[in-house]
């Protein structure tokens, strides 16, 4: 078990935007969260990252890495350097060259984050996430600005994560291949 | 967290925040010989205040820069995805602002005891009470940062905040260059009160701020 969720509701100023949720996602699995804007998919993320509280029930989870919508790189520094700050924090130093390359990003090594394109840095944060080493990952529109190229990149990385024992939960509402991922369905009540 | 004390340090003097804290205080200690007269006794008398309300104007100029980008750019995110306890954080940003700013604004003070005509005597005293005092401003200015993260015209809200609440330092600051060290205690006393209070505050007020 990587991930559970148990009866979970999120309430957000005031407004309560999912309710009743189970979840759990094992070694290899993976989760698909759909619904039209404001439905509350990423709230769903940060719950399960720990940035906000349920309104009500229980989350478990083990080591997770977080893509929200800032990549979370200093934009002065080089873009290995920057990945090698949180790296090094997650001791997982070593791991920074080959998730650059995963993400298709080892020529850019040196160039300042702020230089980067909006492609380029969602996937600078896709190669955080990567190097990070953790269980569970958590993907919050991790397609937005991606070229179809690095669309298939994506899939290749979060299919060989599930392959090695991690599981996902991605919120996208692009079309994306994750085989035999569980689709968690957000405001279809409201 | 030593890492992120390195990369606080190191972003804070690339930004170039000390020198425009360096440039500000000596701005506002040349402009009160200028409103009150070039009258060496009276400057020499008032010195010390004036070198203190230097100080914490100048203190007050980085406090929007100092939570607010990390919190837009995810990073604070990323710390308490990771577990790590968001007053911890604050601690560490704490550290990193006052190595950032108290170093400068005590070489600097030299110079603005040189342009007031201070003796050599109360300069000493202004350095020790500054070395006391700045602690404590430096956890005021990161808690005031957190709380008005994200506020449209921080700055101005800024200012509100902190300069009641470093009354204190400014008081036995100012005092301790008068009196010496009974001022130098309570100066202590109060800084230190503010660096064990402030970042649990501030970490409180980031993660207020994410609900």
């Amino acid at each position: 078990m990587i991930l559970r969720l148990d009866q979970v509701a999120c309430a957000r100023g005031g407004r309560l935007l999912f309710a009743n949720l189970d979840l759990t996602l094992g070694r290899g699995d993976a989760g698909v969260v759909t619904g039209p804007n404001g439905a509350g998919k990423s709230s769903l993320l940060r719950l399960c990252a720990g940035l906000l509280r349920p309104f009500e029930g229980r989350i478990e989870t083990g080591s997770r890495a977080l893509l929200g919508e800032q990549c979370a790189l200093d934009g002065e520094r080089a873009l290995a350097a920057a990945l090698a700050f949180w790296a090094t924090l997650d001791g997982t130093r070593d791991r920074v060259e080959p998730a650059l390359a995963a993400v298709d990003l080892l020529p850019l090594a040196d160039v300042p984050v702020r230089l980067l394109s909006t492609g380029q840095r969602r996937r600078a944060g896709l190669a955080r996430v990567v190097a990070s080493g953790a269980a569970l990952w958590l993907l919050d529109e991790p397609a937005n600005g991606l070229d179809t190229a690095s669309i298939a990149r994506l899939e290749a990385l979060v299919a060989d994560h599930r392959a090695a024992g991690g599981a996902v939960l991605v919120a996208t509402h692009l079309p994306l291949a994750l085989p035999g991922g569980a689709t968690i369905a957000l405001g279809g009540a409201a | 967290m030593i890492a992120l004390l390195l990369r606080d340090v190191r972003r804070a003097y690339a930004g170039g925040s000390p020198t425009l804290v360096v440039a500000f205080f000596l701005l506002v200690a040349t402009l009160f010989p200028f409103a009150v007269g070039p009258d060496a006794a009276l400057l020499a008398r008032v010195g010390g205040g004036v070198v203190w309300a230097a100080a914490l104007l100048a203190a007050l100029l980085p406090v929007e820069r100092l939570v607010a980008p990390d919190l837009e750019a995810g990073v604070i995110d990323q710390f308490a995805v990771r577990g790590h306890s968001l007053a911890a954080v604050a601690a560490t940003r704490t550290l990193a602002h006052w190595l950032s700013f108290a170093p400068p604004l005590m070489a600097a003070s030299v110079i603005a005891a040189a342009l007031l005509g201070l003796p050599s005597r109360t300069l000493m005293l202004v350095e020790l009470s500054l070395l006391l005092g700045t602690p404590g401003l430096a956890a005021l200015a990161v808690a005031t940062g957190a709380l008005t993260a994200g506020l449209r015209g921080a700055g101005a809200v800024a200012g509100l905040v902190m300069l009641p609440l470093a009354l204190p330092l400014l008081i036995f600051g100012a005092g301790a260059v008068e009196s010496g060290s009974g001022a130098l205690k309570l100066l202590a006393a109060a800084s230190l009160l503010l660096v064990a209070g402030a970042p649990f505050a501030a970490g409180a007020a980031i993660r207020a701020g994410m609900d």
